[in-house]
């Protein structure tokens, strides 16, 4: 019987080894994960569960019981030190030495966090990427409270949407001349900013944060246009980083990412990689992609490519976020586009906006709109295009470009 | 509490008890039923854990919001009315003996 390691225990290593043992495997398969607790969703954590509508279980991608009927070890709250592709063994952060006949890396990511010199390591500045972020920030959340969220991306705008809900006074920062500068539209930021503004998000662009001040926990603000702001306390989400340093003093290639090939092999014998931290072809580029969707997707094709299957894996992204009411769907990636066609939603305070290349649609932003959604979704993953003229008539039936 | 029957698409069928509060998609997730996949894990954000239900139990389970509705319409062969989205069905007593269907396959 081979020995499977998987590090990482987060949604990729949980879909991973979840598919090999639905493929069949047989092998002595061990789950290694640095928190505490069994592998479960993030998206919740800056949604329903920072809003407290969701208990700590349902958050669980399977229950704990599952691991151990599955004959999977699942090692929680075990660190590993360092990796030998050579000798084929893992040695954990206790000493202990794990041999394996394949190793698989869903090590996921890290949030970038404010350094220590502006203030960073002040008590009541929070990052949102694990549980533990979120429950040691939850106590902040009583209505009235100042908090100022550093960063206009998803993560900080849904930490805003949720805090504004609670009745907080809400600051959201964002140094670039406007909220999701790097992957969205002008169109689908002014969406999201008058959306923030009419729940009384304070949203400032071209704002950035000269340092954080407080004895011992943060009580200001001082902003790159010389004001001031008295803080309870501060939400960052400022991106994250992949979770590369294992692989890479393991001499494993690195390349914006654990470097894969189209299988999701890395540049070791016998090791994979899936997820946020691996960086895999795309199209005749290479791209890394931070989500849920793709966590799970390619981790099942290196499962099954574990097992001899010999898949290329094939993303086709997608990713969503919940603001107020509002749920925005994303299809495609943007990267390259030179128009955005909007086409207006059947209800007041939806739509979509639909990236093009020339007459190729990339990528649809979708705003509480999930036939533009799918209807997109269908068509781009199958490789197709729908006209701009089409996307842009709320009366033009799109489904008809729909391949069946 | 409810008992329900997931009948994967090859017939094979998966009763199991499942607690108030949880949804029917969380029922085969935690029972490891295979079928439904849930990629989104209940955001009603991608039509992955899609079911038939049992032509009894259509009118008694609650109505579809336009999110459901227009997410099921694009779902993998779509039937109007039996087709439902198990992330949106919260499970209560009322749900015992309900009996679901998986599709061929999730979009």
């Amino acid at each position: 019987m081979g020995q499977i390691i998987v590090v990482g225990a987060g949604q990729a290593g949980a879909s991973l080894v979840a598919k090999l043992r639905a493929q069949g495997c047989e092998d002595a398969i061990t789950l290694i994960g640095e928190e505490p607790v069994p592998p479960y969703q993030r998206p919740p954590l800056s949604k329903a569960y920072l809003l407290g509508e969701m208990a700590r279980e349902r958050l669980y991608l399977r229950p704990e019981s599952f691991y151990a009927e599955q004959g999977i070890a699942l090692r929680t709250g075990t660190g590993v030190a360092a990796i030998d592709p050579e000798a084929r063994h893992v040695t954990l952060t206790t000493g202990e030495v794990l041999p394996f006949d394949q190793l698989a890396l869903t090590t996921g990511s890290s949030p970038i966090r404010l350094p220590a010199a502006i203030g960073g390591d002040l008590g009541g500045v929070y990052t949102v990427r694990g549980l533990a972020d979120v429950d040691a920030m939850t106590g902040e959340f009583s209505e009235g409270r100042r908090v100022l969220i550093v960063g206009g991306g998803y993560i900080g705008l849904e930490a805003a949407a949720v805090a504004a809900k609670k009745g907080l006074q809400v600051t959201l920062v964002e140094m670039a001349p406007r909220i999701l500068q790097r992957v969205a539209a002008p169109e689908t930021a002014d969406f999201f900013r008058t959306l923030h503004r009419s729940h009384g998000v304070d949203l400032r662009e071209g704002v950035g944060l000269d340092r954080l001040t407080g004895e011992g926990r943060v009580a200001a603000a001082e902003l790159s246009d010389g004001s001031r702001l008295e803080v309870d306390f501060v939400i960052v989400g400022i991106g994250i980083r992949p979770n590369t340093a294992l692989a890479e003093a393991a001499g494993l290639a690195i390349e914006n990412g654990i470097r894969t090939d189209a299988q999701g092999r890395t540049s070791a014998a016998d090791i994979w990689a899936a997820g946020d931290c691996a960086s895999f072809p795309y199209r005749g580029g290479r791209i890394r992609l931070e989500s849920v969707p793709n966590a799970i997707d390619q981790a099942e094709v290196v499962a099954a490519n574990m097992l001899g299957a010999g898949q290329a894996y094939e993303a086709t992204p997608w990713f969503w976020s919940d603001q107020y009411d509002v749920k925005l769907q994303i299809t495609g990636l943007n990267a390259g586009y030179d128009r955005v066609i909007r086409r207006p939603g059947a209800k007041e305070g939806t739509g979509s906006h639909w990236y093009y290349a020339g007459e190729q649609l990339l990528s649809v932003d979708a705003m509480s709109d999930p036939r533009a959604y799918m209807v997109a979704k269908k068509v781009l993953d199958a490789g197709g295009s729908i006209p701009a003229e089409a996307a842009a008539d709320p009366d033009a039936d799109l489904k008809i470009y729909m391949r069946r | 509490m409810a008992k329900i029957t997931y009948i994967e698409h090859n017939g094979t069928r998966h009763e199991v008890d499942v607690a108030n509060g949880l949804t029917v998609m969380e029922g085969a997730r935690d029972n490891n039923i295979p079928g439904i996949e849930a990629d989104c894990g209940g955001a009603c954000a991608c039509s992955t854990c899609h079911v038939y239900v049992d032509p009894a139990w259509v009118e008694k389970l609650p109505a579809k919001d336009p999110m459901e509705e227009d997410m099921l319409d694009f779902a993998y062969q779509p039937d109007p009315t039996r087709s439902r989205l198990t992330c949106q069905l919260k499970v209560t007593d009322e749900l015992d003996g309900l009996v679901v269907q998986m599709p061929e396959k999730q979009i």
